[in-house]
């Protein structure tokens, strides 16, 4: 169990260098100066040599790489061109509403998916089937950002129940904050919803046929008990597998909700960052969003061998 | 092909998508009107009425042509990134299957990495570079496609090296490559096909955040995602120009998934789907 752990930190640790290497080379190697592109073309030469400096732009590729690294690990991200302040505290700053928005997102979809999942495997080939087959076909097929319209068409142009978009901040209390995200976290679940209901509906019918949950029932358990007992707490593994596969989805879809609804989180700072050509913003925050998605596919791998032993044999 | 009536999924999805690809190329010949034409004096005119059939945007123009042209605009995107991806992602899987050892590892690690940076925030980084538009889209969205290709084949083709005909093709002294072309390929092909059906939905949906963000086609040339951004400042007036290329979308990504998933089920009957 221990050497198993400690090959898979090994492995995270050197995923994540390749991918901050790989970040790395593509905003330095890439056609463009990038204190050229991030001053626009009426910076006089002076002022752009400045930035060179300023920037480390004159030193080799390999110790520039190697100084970001060494900062990235110390915490230190460099500074922002267009704001001024270290992007270490910017991301924090953002990361307060981005991952309540996602973490929202998550347990919203599991809440739906999962009963919905259970309800048509129970009901397997009936009408609720089809329907929650249905169900997870339109909702894949829909951008969660036009979901984020169509909410705020609803909501609040119509209706005037909620705010079209903005964030108060997280002083003006819990409930404004989490009234404010709502909306955007409901247009990220539903995409999720639609995937994680096939997921949890074909493992409890996976798990229904298997023998053990024949002999629960032969021992008098109720058809449902046997489900939520038995079927269910099997059937979750491939649903926290597929809510790590899904995650790269789900940042995806949070750049864009957070843009329909004014939402002042990373996603938005990144395409902030690239509007103003401020490339250390950018690098950082593609690093963070990347190592997030490699850390949550790592944490699920985890979660694997807590939940189910057979794994824990070495391979 | 006989029970395709019988198979309601495969059916919807195949009218569904050649429907979009019919109007996708009729778009290249005729729209109601020309999709760039402005016309003041009929602006945000409501559908169904002297607007036309999806009424007008803020500039008067024919909201009905501009998703015609989007669509084409989308399609042609959609499809360029998925055939790269799926090309560059194919030949990579079987080429590390007929190799496997240490090729294999660094390979599938590889995929690990590019999956981890969403196609939206490549698209962003080479946009900082090269410039937002058409080109940057297809590239962001085929790097992230060709892992997807390259573990679907290499996981296809490695069954198929186990088959006994081919350890006897091996015996007789074909050559490697030619194996791979004669026996992996052709067998492995149902799989690659059902595969970029689905991609193609992902790739719609990408490309329309893209352009959502203004990261896709520059205007003038409609896209159904700058529609939706752009319709954001009319959400009171016209609630259309925000429902409409939506819609778009969403029947587009549909009838492609339905597609994917009547394929598979027809072509390898032991998988079941949704």
């Amino acid at each position: 169990m221990i050497s198993i752990f400690l090959r898979r930190i090994v492995s995270l640790i050197v995923t994540l260098l390749v991918v901050s290497l790989l970040i790395f080379t593509v905003m330095n190697l890439l056609p463009g100066n990038p204190a050229a592109i991030m001053l626009g073309t009426s910076a006089t030469p002076e002022t752009l040599a400045a930035l060179r400096t300023q920037m480390g732009l004159d030193e080799p590729l390999v110790v520039r790489y190697l100084a970001w690294l060494a900062g990235v690990l110390q915490g230190d991200l460099g500074q922002s061109y267009t704001y001024g302040v270290p992007v270490a505290g910017l991301i924090v700053e953002r990361l307060a509403v981005t991952l309540p928005l996602a973490l929202m997102a998550i347990v919203m979809s599991v809440a739906i998916a999962v009963p919905l999942g259970v309800a048509a495997a129970r009901r397997h080939n009936g009408l609720f089937d089809y329907l929650a087959g249905a169900f997870s076909y339109v909702s894949i097929a829909v951008p969660a950002f036009w979901v984020g319209l169509l909410l705020i068409i609803a909501f609040s142009t119509k209706l005037g129940w909620m705010p079209a978009g903005g964030f108060p901040g997280w002083n003006a209390g819990l409930w404004a904050g989490l009234a404010a995200l709502l909306m955007p976290a409901i247009a990220l679940a539903l995409p999720q919803a639609g995937v994680l209901t096939r997921v949890a509906r074909s493992a409890v019918l996976d798990v229904m046929g298997e023998d053990f949950v024949r002999t629960a029932r032969a021992k008098g358990l109720s058809d449902g008990a046997a489900v939520w007992r038995h079927a269910l707490p099997n059937a979750l593994i491939p649903v926290v597998t597929m809510i790590g596969l899904q995650f790269t989805f789900l940042i995806a879809g949070a750049v864009l909700v957070e843009n329909v609804f004014n939402l002042p989180g990373l996603g938005r700072l990144a395409l902030q960052a690239l509007s103003q050509r401020d490339i250390i913003v950018m690098q950082d925050v593609v690093l963070f969003f990347s190592a997030l998605v490699i850390v949550m596919n790592f944490l699920v791998d985890l979660a694997y061998l807590v939940i189910d032993p057979r794994l824990r044999v070495a391979t | 092909m006989g029970g395709i009536f019988r198979r309601p999924v495969l059916l919807i999805g195949l009218v569904v998508t050649l429907a979009l690809v019919g109007v996708a190329l009729l778009s290249l010949v005729w729209t109601p009107s020309l999709p760039s034409k402005m016309n003041i004096v009929q602006r945000l005119k409501p559908p169904l009425g002297p607007g036309g059939l999806f009424g007008t945007d803020q500039f008067g123009r024919d909201v009905a042509s501009m998703l015609m042209v989007g669509a084409w605009n989308s399609l042609s995107t959609s499809f360029l990134a998925v055939a790269i991806g799926a090309t560059v992602g194919s030949a990579v899987g079987v080429i590390v299957a007929m190799r496997r050892g240490w090729l294999e590892l660094i390979v599938m690690r590889g995929c690990d990495i590019i999956f981890a940076v969403p196609p939206i925030l490549s698209a962003m980084m080479l946009g900082a570079f090269l410039g937002s538009g058409r080109f940057t889209a297809i590239i962001a969205i085929a790097v992230f496609m060709v892992p997807v290709f390259a573990r679907l084949t290499l996981a296809g083709a490695k069954q198929i090296w186990a088959r006994d005909y081919v350890t006897a093709a091996v015996g007789i002294g074909r050559s490697k490559a030619k194996i791979t072309l004669v026996h992996i390929l052709p067998n492995i092909s149902n799989q690659i096909i059902v595969q970029v059906t689905i991609q193609l939905g992902l790739a719609i949906l990408t490309e329309a955040g893209l352009s959502f963000l203004g990261l896709g086609m520059p205007p003038p040339a409609p896209t159904w995602g700058r529609m939706l951004a752009d319709s954001q400042t009319f959400f009171g007036q016209a609630p259309w120009l925000a429902i409409l290329p939506g819609m778009a979308i969403a029947v587009a990504v549909l009838g492609l998934n339905m597609l994917g998933d009547g394929l598979r089920d027809m072509l390898d009957p032991k998988t079941k789907a949704g």
